[in-house]
């Protein structure tokens, strides 16, 4: 076994390599806008690599597939396969897996151990522990996902005060926790103490002034570019699929797409080091994207600790799903809205055992997550509000107004990043990704520190802003003034719990307001160039922060207009005067919702999200308003929310399962060959030789070889991939006795009469995929789309009165809907 | 670097555990007892702090001086805000210096690997032999490097030699990775 498998890697640096450079000779890199055949592989050439990591894991010699009944007849020729060529059953970088192929494999496994655990008590341990593992996958994931995000959030916040100053009682304490048990904090500034020292009070020794001012804002922009510069250099230096949000890949990846190393070790390590840089650096990016790619790196890591998920493609991607919704969880504090966010935004196939254990790991992890308590207060986000002020009706209007100004934003969000994007793709900006990070977050502290509101990071300013304003606040938001200075003062304060009345706004707040004004066209512009840059960039915090400043701007104006005119019909039904009536905060929190769920359509999960986040059941009404009006509004404006455009952007692909296929195609019209291609390439099943077979592997880049019973009656026998084929046919040349170039190739599970003295057959049967799925060629194209949605497949033959015709593959079904929306089908660049 | 990911996981394992045990040695300092107590008739707003634990978490007992005398203290304690807050030093600073050192290890490795190595490397096997990552080497033969490592380090132990060849292998891939994500930006534009 150890010569075999010896052979099989010396191999495979020979023969992949020069198939390689051959057919990179032949065929040349295939690249957008490339117009020689369609189905090509784009074979990065990294594929080589690829099929040693295939090796190790595949050491228990694993078969591929479930045709592998017939084999007792030939034992002299079949002892290799018996033991299964590594190698056979993976696949390869930048492809698609076959779905049928993985869930039929696991469910033989499950077959295989149920059918043995009856035998003795170890098999039935085996299979306890076997059904078992799923859980314990999910308890580790949880565990190590709300470690890691725990101190992603502790480290991040050290960072982002770093800026500002140190603390003399220990480095590692943040502006909050320096001061945590000072006496020194008056009611006015909380956040002075003696222990907190700014950088001009360190470095030049005055604390006001001129020159404290030139200082601190020195020190805010150096420490600002030193992290950006930090990050960059990371990811670009170690693992450059750190960078970007993740979840476009990994909605692509659980629709069964293949992208190596997106989910390794160094993927992980890098992303979590330079996500609290880049958070940090003052960037308007945040940290919830990442959070989910963190977490299916953890899933993945942990997958290859069990069998039953490291062998499976299939199986690993439920769990991947899980982890997702880990991801949202340990971002938000909010489990359901984690799993929802799962289900509808991320994963392809959820079978509902994934949604049981999907809660499982999400509660583990905001447990975990809880306990390492990185804001000192058993809190899970920074922004947990608790009001309960009731709303009316009427305040439907402006709740609607802001789910409109999210549906614009969001609309308007995604073409000018998805333009933006599109021009670092195909200019000049492209080549210079460092450079690009550095600008942006030069520019970024340059703007962002004059104003206060974009100085603070987004989650304290979203958390300043959600906050209604009672007695015990002091900040500039809630400077209002009194009602009235004499006379009656116990009637004027509160009668409410934790509300007061509305009063006018005193000067404060009307500064404040300038400020958030400027600070929304600040972030509403800054945002389409940051996000998609080369650092690791989440999108939910800056969105809901340009929401829950226009809410705010907006409940402010409502409070005011509501005091002020009290006297208005509108207001005199449900609004006296020394009554609570507008809550600012809920509006800002609606807004936040509204612009979050204008970028993304996010519906159901973002509602969950936002009433987990704020404990308050009873805006649900209004939140389901504001965000079913931004949906539609954004829906009428762009189709596709942002990670569905950016699939687009990169030419992924994705089938979309949410839209309808609405032409009126029959699958002849999309099916290869057309009718200037040349024939469809078939192999039959008794017919060829190791010679012919080769050649065809290299003249032609296909995927897969339909085998048909001869070449006059082209009745389909069954399916085969270009990978097994390579793998197998190269390991029978070194490793068995007597293949040479003559020999002949057979998929069928008994050898025809051989002519004496010629070389022995090469049986290939077993990987032979004996049930292909195959359509007629009338049946339309809804049906057909719908087949390949429903069962993931990646190629669908097609057949006349019996007959092969052609295949029609996932890319020519993505071409032909490309197409059918007048867009370019050569922008779909992966098979 | 199926070694270095159980190291990775081990070292996880370890802050876990560290964190847990000291959390459970609840610092004097780690908890506090926060009142905020607004404005009252002429008393300006105060904010009171003190190290207590949550049974005597109230405004009688933490807000020391009290302000106001007699009757009024039951006026004023009502309006106060006192909340109960725990915090653990110890998993701040062992996050933060953990932090800190895998930051400063990986820099390390990449002023290492950019410019320590490729003089390092010249030195001991002289020109000819050169295994460079240089992005115009054409990698036309992706395996012609690693012949090398295979054929030239039959001299050296096996933990170095896979060693080596790991690391080439994943140098490799981050190569293509970069060639992809940064050059071609074929993925992740």
């Amino acid at each position: 076994m150890k010569e075999i498998k010896k052979c099989f890697i010396t191999l495979l640096y020979t023969r992949k390599a020069q198939a390689v450079k051959q057919w990179m000779e032949n065929e040349g890199f295939s690249k957008e806008g490339s117009s020689s055949s369609d189905d090509e592989l784009v074979d990065l050439t990294g594929t080589a690599q690829d099929l040693i990591d295939d090796v190790p894991y595949l050491d228990h010699g694993s078969t591929a597939n479930h045709s592998n009944g017939s084999w007792a007849g030939n034992a002299g020729l079949l002892d290799l396969l018996e033991e299964g060529v590594p190698g056979v059953g993976t696949y390869d970088d930048f492809n698609t897996i076959d779905w049928v192929r993985e869930k039929s494999k696991d469910r033989d496994r499950h077959r295989e151990i149920s059918r043995k655990k009856k035998q003795s008590v170890l098999a039935l341990l085996f299979s306890l522990s076997d059904a078992f593992s799923g859980w314990l996958l999910m308890l580790l994931i949880g565990l190590m996902s709300g470690a890691l995000a725990g101190g992603i959030d502790i480290a991040a916040h050290w960072l982002t005060d770093l800026k500002e100053g140190v603390c003399l009682n220990g480095f590692w304490f943040n502006h909050e926790n320096c001061c945590w048990d000072s006496k020194e904090t008056t009611f006015q500034e909380r956040d002075k103490c003696p222990q907190w020292k700014s950088w001009a009070e360190l470095m030049v020794g005055v604390t006001e002034g001129a020159s404290a001012y030139v200082v601190n804002y020195l020190m805010y922009v150096s420490w600002a570019l030193l992290f950006s510069f930090l990050a960059v250099i990371l990811v670009r230096a170690f693992a450059p699929y750190a960078c970007g949000s993740g979840i476009p890949e990994i909605k692509t990846i659980l629709s069964g797409f293949i992208i190596r190393g997106y989910l390794g070790k160094w993927t992980l390590v890098i992303k979590t080091i330079t996500l609290v840089l880049a958070v940090s650096s003052g960037l308007s990016l945040g940290k919830e994207g990442p959070l989910v790619h963190v977490a299916c790196c953890c899933a993945n890591i942990l997958c290859h600790l069990f069998t039953k998920y490291r062998k499976n493609e299939a199986k690993r991607r439920e769990v991947l799903s899980a982890a997702s919704a880990v991801g949202v969880s340990v971002a938000f504090g909010a489990p359901i809205g984690g799993v929802l966010f799962s289900l509808e935004e991320v994963s392809y196939y959820f079978p509902l055992k994934t949604l049981w254990r999907s809660f499982f790991a999400a509660l583990v992890a905001a447990f975990t997550l809880r306990s390492i308590n990185p804001f000192g207060n058993s809190r899970l986000v920074l922004f947990y509000v608790e009001f309960h002020t009731p709303w009316h009706f009427l305040e439907l209007f402006p709740f609607v107004l802001l789910g409109i100004f999210g549906g614009l934003w969001g609309a308007l969000f995604i073409r000018a990043n998805i333009a933006w994007c599109r021009r670092r793709k195909t200019s000049r900006l492209g080549h210079y990704p460092v450079l690009e990070v550095l600008v942006v977050a030069l520019a970024t502290a340059l703007l962002a520190f004059p104003n206060e509101y974009t100085r603070m990071s987004g989650s304290e300013l979203i958390s300043e802003l959600f906050n209604d304003c009672s007695l015990l606040d002091s900040s500039k938001l809630c400077d209002y003034l009194p009602l009235s200075k004499v006379g009656d003062k116990g009637a004027n304060f509160s009668q409410s719990s934790n509300g007061l009345a509305d009063r006018p706004a005193g000067p404060g707040v009307y500064a404040a307001i300038w400020q958030l004004a400027l600070a929304l066209v600040f972030k509403m512009f800054i945002t389409v160039v940051t996000f998609g840059m080369k650092v690791p960039s989440g999108l939910f915090i800056p969105s809901m922060a340009v929401g829950a400043i226009a809410g705010r701007l907006l409940g402010i104006g409502m409070e005011q207009l509501a005091y002020y005119h009290h006297d208005w019909p509108m207001f005199k039904s449900w609004c006296s005067p020394g009554a609570d009536c507008i809550t600012p905060g809920l509006y800002a929190m609606l807004g936040a919702a509204a612009c979050l769920g204008g970028v993304t359509r996010m519906t159901v999960s973002l509602v969950v999200i936002m009433f987990e986040l704020t404990g308050g059941l009873e805006y649900i009404v209004p939140l389901m308003a504001a965000t079913m009006t931004s949906k539609w509004v954004a829906d009428a404006l762009g189709r596709e929310g942002i990670y569905e455009a950016h699939i687009r952007l990169n030419g992924y692909p994705f089938l979309e399962t949410k839209e309808e296929f609405e032409h009126k195609t029959l699958a002849m019209d999309v099916m290869r060959p057309r009718r200037s291609d040349p024939p469809l390439s078939v192999l039959t099943q008794d017919g060829m030789t190791v010679e012919e077979v080769e050649a065809m592997i290299s003249d032609t880049s296909y995927s897969g070889f339909p085998v048909v019973v001869s070449n006059e009656s082209q009745r389909l026998v069954g399916f085969v991939l270009r990978r097994d084929l390579v793998i197998s046919i190269d390991n029978a040349r070194r490793c068995q006795e007597g293949i040479v170039g003559a020999s002949h190739i057979l998929f069928t599970d008994h050898s025809p009469s051989q002519p004496l003295g010629g070389p022995p057959p090469l049986n290939l049967r077993s990987i032979l995929d004996l049930s292909p799925l195959a359509v007629t060629d009338h049946t339309p194209m809804e049906i057909t789309v719908d087949i390949f949605r429903k069962l993931g497949l990646r190629q669908c033959l097609v057949t006349q009165n019996g007959r092969l015709l052609g295949i029609i593959t996932k890319k020519d079904i993505l071409k032909h809907m490309a197409q059918m929306a007048n867009r370019d089908p050569d922008s779909i660049l992966f098979n | 670097m199926q070694a270095a990911g159980g190291v990775r996981l081990l070292a996880l394992g370890c802050v876990l555990v560290l964190s847990a045990q000291l959390a459970e040695s609840k610092n004097s300092e780690d908890i506090r007892c926060k009142c905020i107590c607004p404005p009252y008739k002429e008393i300006e707003g105060q904010i009171y702090n003190q190290n207590v634990s949550l049974k005597d978490c109230n405004c009688l007992h933490v807000v020391e001086p009290m302000p106001v005398e007699g009757k009024d203290v039951e006026a004023y304690c009502l309006r106060c805000e006192c909340k109960y807050e725990e915090r653990s030093s110890g998993t701040i600073k062992g996050t933060i210096i953990i932090y800190l050192s895998v930051l400063g290890l990986l820099l390390l490795y990449m002023v290492y690997l950019t410019l320590l190595e490729p003089i390092l490397k010249r030195r001991l096997f002289g020109h000819s032999q050169l295994i460079q990552n240089d992005d115009d080497v054409g990698d036309q033969q992706p395996f012609a490097n690693a012949h090398d490592v295979l054929s030239r380090s039959r001299s050296r132990p096996n933990v170095l030699n896979k060693v080596e060849h790991a690391q080439q292998r994943w140098r490799r891939q981050v190569q293509e990775q970069r060639k992809s994500v940064f050059d071609r930006h074929v993925v992740l534009s």
